[in-house]
């Protein structure tokens, strides 16, 4: 009993920073979000009346919610499944000790170095139509990439957001992948030769068993990521193109956009920033779930 | 990148040269696949404005010159911009080292009431995405005055979940026996931290600052929040302003690209290890 409490005073004082720092900035802007997820507000923003906690389920069937839910949820779908298979692709390929592996292999993890900000720019340069390398190198395969240009037409614009967005994530999952790699055990490969398993084989039955805890981890932190996109929309399209309704406009833009039609009334977009945490906590939850019968885990 | 194994693979690894030089071509090939479109911006932000215009696409400038560096660091401010970016990374790296070391400790070698709850309340504080607590924060630092302000940028970061979270990992595989000789020898737990505790941690100390770092300077969607003044401005926010809405200044935006990506692309060459640890913390066991 007094060991439980002689050491307060000191805990006290070693908390007192970061507890103070998560309870103001992370737990009190929680319950707010939640609280004020139940209040509308006037066009202006300035005045704002409680209507209850019904409130999430009108937003969350409104349309601009379930054009943004859409988005968000086919830009997963893009760009994770893609992203997992070029990152380990490259990870098995540059796993080889050859002489000057580690040249390939910070080429493969460079693009850690650009931030959703300079992935973007680099890619709205690459895809401008006037200007674009991409677009010239494409022009004949893809029309739309010259005109009006990837970006600017409703029903490629995404995969424009999506390619910058992969090519961004592409060094992180192959550091991870690779690390992953390298503590799988030498024997399992030597008796699977042994046993006369060829390359794709041994790919499918020692490598993939023995990535899947790393390969689930990696997909959960895409998945919530992609979930959260906000820069690469907001510098790439802005939700646009306007001719055509919303069609890259994702939840995160939806609360924070410039040009996002909710962004003066707090109470929904509080609303709407509340139900994709929820949603994040469902998907991960679900992620953790489903696939982790299919994980196997070392012991 | 990450370490270099000793080659202790035996047969199946001495594969035929064939085998060996169709690797090779293949690596060379996608290498300069990933690295076609930082080839292709850093050549753009090497043209001469119309030179640009004219050969937007060339690989090569037809006249090298630093003028489009230059003329983007001046017009868009960004050896202020850089210095924002630099000043907000620091101070909340350090920040979220010391806050991170400090409740760590009391984490794993104190014991007071409430402890697990209180741990798993910081844990928790790791689910919670920014989407959130941006709309939040953003008018309590209005609402303290911060608006426009160092202050504002980084206090809200000075603290995280995770940092503890890998910091109390390290500190409980510490012997136990360590802390129970120091207190023996009159070592106050101020001075255990300081002096054992976080010496014994540096490799992850290592890690989670950079990584802390890296995020900090990459930052978007909080930078843009609570600054809306060009004397405040982060480089990643101020880099999509540079070419005023004009397409024959792109080649402006790609120089701001090339300065903003340079440091980190530094760092993460003379820093490898350090940051794969970082990155790789949780994903991997062993």
């Amino acid at each position: 009993m007094r060991r439980r409490w002689r050491d307060v005073p000191a805990a006290a004082a070693l908390l007192a920073p970061s507890a103070a720092l998560l309870g103001v900035f992370v737990v009190y802007p929680l319950a707010r979000a939640i609280l004020l997820g139940t209040r509308k507000c006037n066009v202006s923003g300035r005045v704002c009346k409680t209507v209850g906690w019904h409130q999430y389920v009108t937003v969350w069937r409104s349309a601009p919610f379930q054009n943004a839910l859409g988005n968000t949820l086919r830009f997963v779908a893009m760009t994770v499944p893609i992203g997992l298979v070029l990152g380990v692709g490259l990870a098995v390929l540059a796993d080889k000790q050859l002489r000057g592996i580690g040249v390939f292999r910070t080429i493969f993890s460079s693009t850690i170095a650009s931030s959703v900000a300079v992935a973007s720019l680099i890619w709205l340069v690459l895809l401008n139509p006037q200007i674009g390398l991409l677009s010239h190198l494409l022009k004949d395969a893809f029309p739309v990439v010259k005109k009006p240009g990837l970006l600017n037409d409703g029903g490629t614009a995404m995969w424009g957001v999506a390619i910058s967005s992969i090519w961004a994530g592409l060094g992180l999952t192959f550091v991870i992948v690779t690390a992953a790699l390298q503590s799988v055990p030498r024997e399992l490969y030597e008796s699977a030769f042994v046993d006369g398993a060829g390359a794709w084989r041994r790919f499918t039955n020692v490598t993939l068993p023995m990535l899947s805890p790393t390969l689930l981890f990696v997909a959960v932190v895409m998945t919530a990521r992609a979930f959260q996109t906000y820069g690469e929309i907001d510098l790439l399209t802005g939700g646009g193109p306007n001719s055509a309704g919303r069609p890259t406009e994702t939840i995160a833009y939806l609360i924070y956009g410039k040009s996002s039609k909710i962004r003066n009334d707090i109470g929904i977009q509080s609303a709407t920033a509340v139900l994709l945490f929820v949603l994040l906590l469902v998907v991960s939850f679900i992620q953790f779930r489903v696939l982790e019968r299919r994980v196997h885990y070392a012991e | 990148m990450p370490s270099d194994r000793p080659d202790d693979r035996p047969a199946l690894d001495r594969s035929s040269p064939a085998r060996t030089v169709g690797r090779y071509v293949l690596l060379v090939v996608v290498a300069l696949i990933v690295l076609a479109p930082v080839w292709a911006i850093l050549m753009q932000s090497l043209k001469s404005g119309p030179d640009s215009v004219r050969h937007p696409r060339s690989l090569l400038p037809v006249d090298l010159t630093w003028d489009t560096l230059r003329h983007a660091w001046r017009a868009g401010d960004l050896g202020r911009l850089s210095w924002n970016s630099l000043v907000m990374s620091v101070l909340v790296t350090a920040g979220v080292l010391v806050t991170s070391l400090t409740a760590a400790y009391a984490f794993a070698f104190l014991h007071f009431p409430l402890r697990r709850g209180l741990f798993a309340v910081f844990l928790a504080t790791m689910l919670v995405p920014a989407e959130v607590t941006i709309l939040i924060n953003k008018r309590t630092i209005e609402s303290l005055g911060w608006k426009n302000s160092m202050v504002g940028l980084v206090v809200p970061l000075l603290a995280t979940g995770m940092g503890t979270f890998l910091l109390r990992q390290v500190f409980l595989q510490l012997p136990q026996e360590l802390r129970e000789a120091a207190s023996l020898d009159g070592l106050g737990h101020a001075k255990f931290l300081w002096e054992v505790a976080a010496p014994l941690s540096r490799p992850t100390l290592a890690a989670l600052g950079l990584l802390t770092f890296l995020t900090t300077w990459n930052q978007y969607l909080w930078p843009q929040s609570v600054v809306d003044d060009t004397a405040h401005r982060t480089l990643q926010i101020g880099i999509a302003h540079l070419d005023n809405g004009r397409v024959d200044n792109i080649n402006l935006v790609t120089a701001g690209t090339v300065i903003a990506a340079l440091p980190i692309a530094v760092m993460l060459i003379a820093f490898q290890r350090h940051l794969v640890r970082g990155l790789t913390a949780g994903a991997v066991k062993g």
